[in-house]
């Protein structure tokens, strides 16, 4: 089997978006060598980031350059079906998100490729790539395999531990400049606003996530409170974001932002089925809710009955006590 | 109501669907839907590691009604134009298209065919592309932003690769201004502004719009509407391109997730937060 690409989501001041780290570390467990794909977007990797590279194992860091915007999901695949084809590369590995999957869309397309999205796991088994992923709310796990030569894969945050390789490497940086066709130019993005960085680590890769629904009333301050002792990031659900309380790309859902992380904390979260499709695959799900009834107790490994107004404050002010 | 219509000024056709059709001189746009289990039922996967979906409790999928909303509010701010609805599936689907009549599409048509059961998203965009193409085309394509039992979300734009038109995926704004169809969406920490000219496809979230609610004339009026049987062999396309046999994945294994073990639930009596601390401490989560 041949190499893996691995596309490095990167921030705009070249630091690698975290859950890429943990690309590598499943593309290093794959036969072949780990090839980073950079799109030159303006942003460009420090030199920390290729060393950071050359200790996950990365080999070769392409830098795609194109005449047009490749934030443009059709100009994005046409860049990767380029590059597998240059390098012979058999695998694309990206992080679940909503651009990426997009791009797989159209890379399929373009390449024949087999897609599998949202995955947990990517090994090599009986000689072909094999997937692991939950479904329906997370209540179903499933393995895909690929059946084609070539196969897109998007990876889900936090799904596996990242670990540095065996031995450090040295990254190849080279340019590949791509010709976008006339057709991946008909989407004209007239406008991109990237939002200001919080002080909070990103939703959708943080470990710790505290969650607040129409529990909170619209006061947030003992879930950030609490997100902020445990390092966490706060999200909220769809009643949270539709009235306003909290900006919607804090939705957690199936329609909004999917979490797996380490620690999933709800407070005043009834756990609609809308809700708990975009986070049942958490490690440890806590819930605080007053009604002894709501549903996300079912799927909750330790429920607290009880006032989310005097419950978060006071596990937050224990904490920062055990913490010293 | 969030959505945004422009007004929509039409001077010459640009599409070969509505020059050929000659009666319908506004905008003509299919709408692509899914016929899904509902998300409140137990949801399977059977002995095959497909989808079961005969559990009678299929639905149209939710997603999908932003989409039909977003496509009739569209023509009803031109005042001119039709809008098909367009399912792929076993014949429990046609419920779906049903649905999308009553809420007001003017026709309805469903692929079904036996080949197509084990289709995978990439399977599942060339039976829509091909009954696209097999209806003369559109000057619009809108989807929904995912299905609600796979959540593959790949499936608009393979569909656009397919039917080789721009792609404007997750709008939740959206204006059709004379030929120009513009998207706003909101992703990870990046909001955008996308467009393109028409012919194109748009999938739009389910922030987009309030979806309408059949009402009596609504469902009254769509049992007079036409639904369009196809099969495989009327859109061209070939038994082994879709289906199982087409499919670019297999799905190995299928297994209900254990139920957790080892849970607590605490009453609290005053100290729920100091017990929620130590648990977080004992488990190694801080």
């Amino acid at each position: 089997m041949s190499d893996t690409l691995v596309l490095l989501d990167h921030a705009t001041d070249g630091s690698l978006r975290a859950p890429v780290r943990e690309l590598v570390t499943i593309a290093r467990d794959l036969p072949g060598a780990v090839r980073g794909v950079w799109v030159a977007d303006g942003a460009e990797p420090s030199p920390a980031t290729i060393a950071e590279l050359g200790v996950l194992g990365v080999t070769h860091v392409h830098r795609l350059v194109a005449d047009g915007d490749l934030h443009v999901a059709a100009a994005l695949a046409a860049g990767l079906a380029t590059l597998l084809a240059e390098t012979g590369a058999h695998l694309v590995l990206a992080v679940s998100t909503f651009e990426n999957k997009e791009a797989a869309g159209h890379l399929a397309v373009a390449s024949g490729a087999a897609v599998v999205t949202d995955v947990d796991s990517v090994v090599w088994s009986d000689e072909r790539l094999v997937a692991g992923k939950t479904v329906f709310a997370g209540t179903w796990t499933t393995s895909t395999a690929v059946r084609t030569p070539l196969a897109v894969i998007t990876v889900k945050p936090n799904s596996v531990p990242v670990t540095d390789a065996p031995e450090p490497v040295t990254p190849q940086v080279g340019d590949h400049a791509v010709a976008l066709d006339a057709g991946v130019g008909r989407v004209r993005l007239v406008e991109r606003t990237e939002q200001p960085a919080s002080d909070r680590p990103d939703l959708t890769s943080a470990h710790v996530v505290v969650v607040g629904g129409r529990g909170t009333e619209g006061d947030f301050s003992s879930v950030e409170e609490l997100a902020d002792v445990l390092g966490g990031a706060v999200g909220a659900t769809r009643v949270a974001t539709d009235e306003g309380w909290i900006g919607h790309e804090a939705q957690i859902g199936q329609t909004g932002v999917t979490i797996s992380p380490r620690l999933y904390i709800g407070a005043g979260v009834s756990g609609a089925v809308h809700h708990r499709g975009g986070m049942q695959a958490s490690g440890t799900i806590v819930a605080v809710n007053s009604d002894p009834d709501a549903p996300i107790f079912e799927i909750a490994d330790f429920g607290v009955v009880g006032d989310l107004r005097t419950v978060l404050p006071q596990a937050a002010a224990e904490l920062r006590r055990l913490k010293g | 109501m969030r959505w945004k219509v422009a007004a929509v000024r039409r001077t010459e056709p640009f599409a070969p669907a509505s020059v050929a059709d000659g009666n319908v001189p506004g905008v003509r746009i299919v709408v692509c839907v899914k016929h899904v289990p509902d998300i409140q039922s137990d949801r399977s996967l059977g002995a095959t590691c497909r989808t079961v979906r005969d559990g009678g409790d299929g639905t149209l999928n939710e997603l999908d009604e932003n989409a039909l909303e977003a496509a009739l509010s569209l023509v009803e701010a031109a005042g001119e134009g039709e809008v098909v609805v367009l399912t792929v599936g076993p014949d429990d689907a046609v419920d779906a298209v049903r649905k999308g009549l009553q809420m007001g599409a003017d026709e309805a048509v469903h692929v079904v065919d036996d080949a197509i059961a084990g289709s995978d998203a990439i399977g599942t965009a060339r039976v829509l592309a091909a009954a696209i193409r097999h209806l003369g085309g559109a000057d619009l394509v809108v989807t929904g932003m995912a299905g609600l039992d796979g959540l593959t979300s790949v499936v608009p734009s393979a569909l656009a690769a397919l039917l080789d038109v721009p792609a404007l995926p997750l709008a939740a704004e959206l204006v059709l201004d004379g030929s120009t169809v513009r998207v706003t969406r909101h992703l990870d920490r990046v909001t955008e502004v996308l467009e393109a000219d028409l012919p194109a496809l748009v999938s739009v979230t389910d922030q987009a719009n309030e979806p309408r609610y059949p009402n009596f004339k609504g469902i009254m009026a769509a049992r007079k509407k036409p639904v369009t049987t196809l099969a495989l062999a009327d859109l061209g396309l070939d038994a082994d391109q879709v289906g199982e046999a087409g499919a670019r994945t297999e799905v190995l294994e299928a297994a209900p997730r254990p139920v957790r073990e080892d849970r607590v639930l605490v009453h609290d009596t005053g100290d729920a937060g100091v017990r929620l601390a130590a648990y977080l401490v004992e488990n190694q989560l801080v």
